[in-house]
């Protein structure tokens, strides 16, 4: 059974290889993508929740873990605050399948720098609910999973399929993995305005155990959006002698397609005396013009009960094409945009985490239990983005930057 | 120009016919090897529901996205 798994799975590779390849021809190429925005943040998280509810399961040839986790997170910095809960619960029903479901909720205030130059500040609340169900069958694994998103003005669905087969004495794990995303936008102050996008999502894994001390993993992700891609709020500025103040503002205008390509490598080494050291790079690049590498290093220190991480990230982009943060004049290109998320940038992130075990044997029908919580100072400084908000004479203002702590406290369960 | 048609003909079978071969591979690090990367502290992905967050804030602060996944993390020996 596991040989026929096996060809059907090969079958299945060569199937989306071919798929893909069809569906990314240069004419499909050629199409200038664009997305981002706060907007388009939802539906990503949408679909990254779906791909690691499919890719968590990917363990061998057994299900994932029974658990339970309640996390409270909260973002502030740059003037914007974003907390809320999330509740993951995975639960297996016999023993080849196991079903998942979470509950994620962002309470945004902002008063970003986009927002106070060219709006006021706004609250918003955005409620996301996931659910996914995998089959263990021999080797292979089979993931199904839909997401939806809603908030007053941006509404998200998002479908996910993948298939996972270990393979070489379970040294090896392959996973494939597409989801199908429908986005719907508005506007909070028109409500005759509604555009839509739509995103196909392929992903390739492959997880390989090197040596009884290291494993490592590969991901290659190809996504395509098509549709309304700008945020409908954003404007760019340009020079206009008749303004006081030497500028003015008009909406953004981004092409109505964008295919992103991402490379990731990780691998984690087990220290001799029982510590782990991870180790990520990413390679990314789109049609408008992105790229960027983006490298990240953890070192991992269980100690009695407790289990210590320390992490630092580094990410380095170049901007899209169509990214000016001040233009000579108005309409002055086909497609204009100023989110500060497309200039070219650099971020930096610390993390310090701490997880306690306090239950580690049994009550009642919990395995184990752990309390964690975890702190990022998050640096980002963009190298064309100039914060205005400063009064300084036109294109003398300073480059932008922001600071941001992300604090996490979560508990787990296993049962 | 042929001999690309034939390639590309060719090139699939060739895979294909590898990779049915590989049942016969030797794992090089056997199953009662593997209790190192059964910790823990091993796992490429040790709190999903952190993770999920956490990438959600870099998508949203950077304007890259993919390849972060995990394709897996498994050792067949949870």
């Amino acid at each position: 059974m596991g040989s026929r798994n096996a060809h059907v799975f090969l079958y299945a590779l060569c199937f989306l290889i071919r798929f893909c390849l069809v569906s990314h021809s240069p004419e499909s190429f050629s199409k200038q993508g664009r997305d981002l925005g706060l907007q388009s943040t939802w539906k990503k998280l949408a679909i990254a929740v779906a791909l690691l509810g499919m890719g968590q399961q990917a363990f061998a040839s057994v299900l994932a873990e029974d658990r339970t986790d309640f996390l409270y997170h909260r973002y502030d910095g740059g003037g914007v605050t974003i907390d809320g809960p999330s509740v993951l619960v995975r639960k297996s029903v016999g023993k080849s399948v196991s079903l998942s479901a979470n509950y994620y909720v962002d309470m945004i205030s902002s008063a970003s720098i986009d927002v106070i130059t060219t709006a006021s500040p706004y609250t918003e609340e955005r409620t996301q609910y996931s659910l996914s169900a995998d089959y263990l069958r021999g080797n292979t694994t089979m993931s199904m999973g839909y997401t939806s998103s809603t908030e007053s003005d941006f509404d998200a669905n998002t479908y996910s399929l993948s298939l996972s087969q270990d393979m070489f004495g379970q040294l090896t794990t392959l996973t494939l993995s597409y989801a199908y995303g429908d986005d719907t936008v508005g506007r909070s102050d028109d409500p005759n305005f509604s555009e839509d996008n739509s995103r196909q999502q392929y992903g390739v894994g492959l997880t390989q155990i090197l040596t009884r001390n290291m494993i490592a993993a590969l991901n290659v992700e190809v996504i395509t959006d098509e549709g309304f891609l700008n945020n409908p709020y954003r404007s760019v500025r340009f020079l206009d002698t008749n303004s006081p103040v030497g500028y003015s503002f008009e909406p953004e205008l981004y092409p109505r397609t964008r295919t992103t390509n991402a490379v990731g490598i990780r691998t984690k080494y087990y220290l001799p005396y029982r510590a782990a050291l991870e180790a990520h790079y990413r390679y990314f690049n789109d049609t408008w013009d992105i790229e960027s590498h983006t490298g990240s290093i953890a070192y991992v220190h269980p100690w009695r009960d407790f289990t210590f991480t320390a992490k630092y990230r580094y990410h380095d982009q170049t901007g899209a094409h169509f990214f000016r943060d001040l233009f000579a004049r108005s309409e002055a290109t086909n497609f204009r945009g100023r989110d500060k998320e497309l200039s070219p940038l650099r971020s930096q992130t610390m993390r310090l985490s701490a997880a306690y075990e306090f239950i580690s044997d049994g009550w009642n029908f919990i395995d184990r239990g752990t309390v964690n919580v975890s702190l990022d100072y998050l640096q980002v400084e963009y190298k064309e983005f100039r914060d205005i908000s400063t009064g300084a004479p036109l294109g003398s203002e300073p480059f932008y930057a922001l600071d941001a702590t992300i604090l996490q406290v979560f508990f787990s369960f296993w049962y | 120009m042929r001999k690309r048609q034939i390639f590309r003909v060719l090139l699939p079978v060739i895979a294909l016919a590898a990779l049915s071969g590989c049942s016969s591979i030797e794992p090089w690090v056997k199953p009662y090897e593997r209790d190192r990367l059964a910790d823990p502290i091993m796992f490429m992905d040790m709190n999903p529901v952190s993770s999920a967050y956490i990438y959600h804030v870099y998508e949203a602060r950077e304007g890259a996205r993919g390849g972060e996944g995990m394709a897996g993390g498994g050792c067949g020996c949870n």
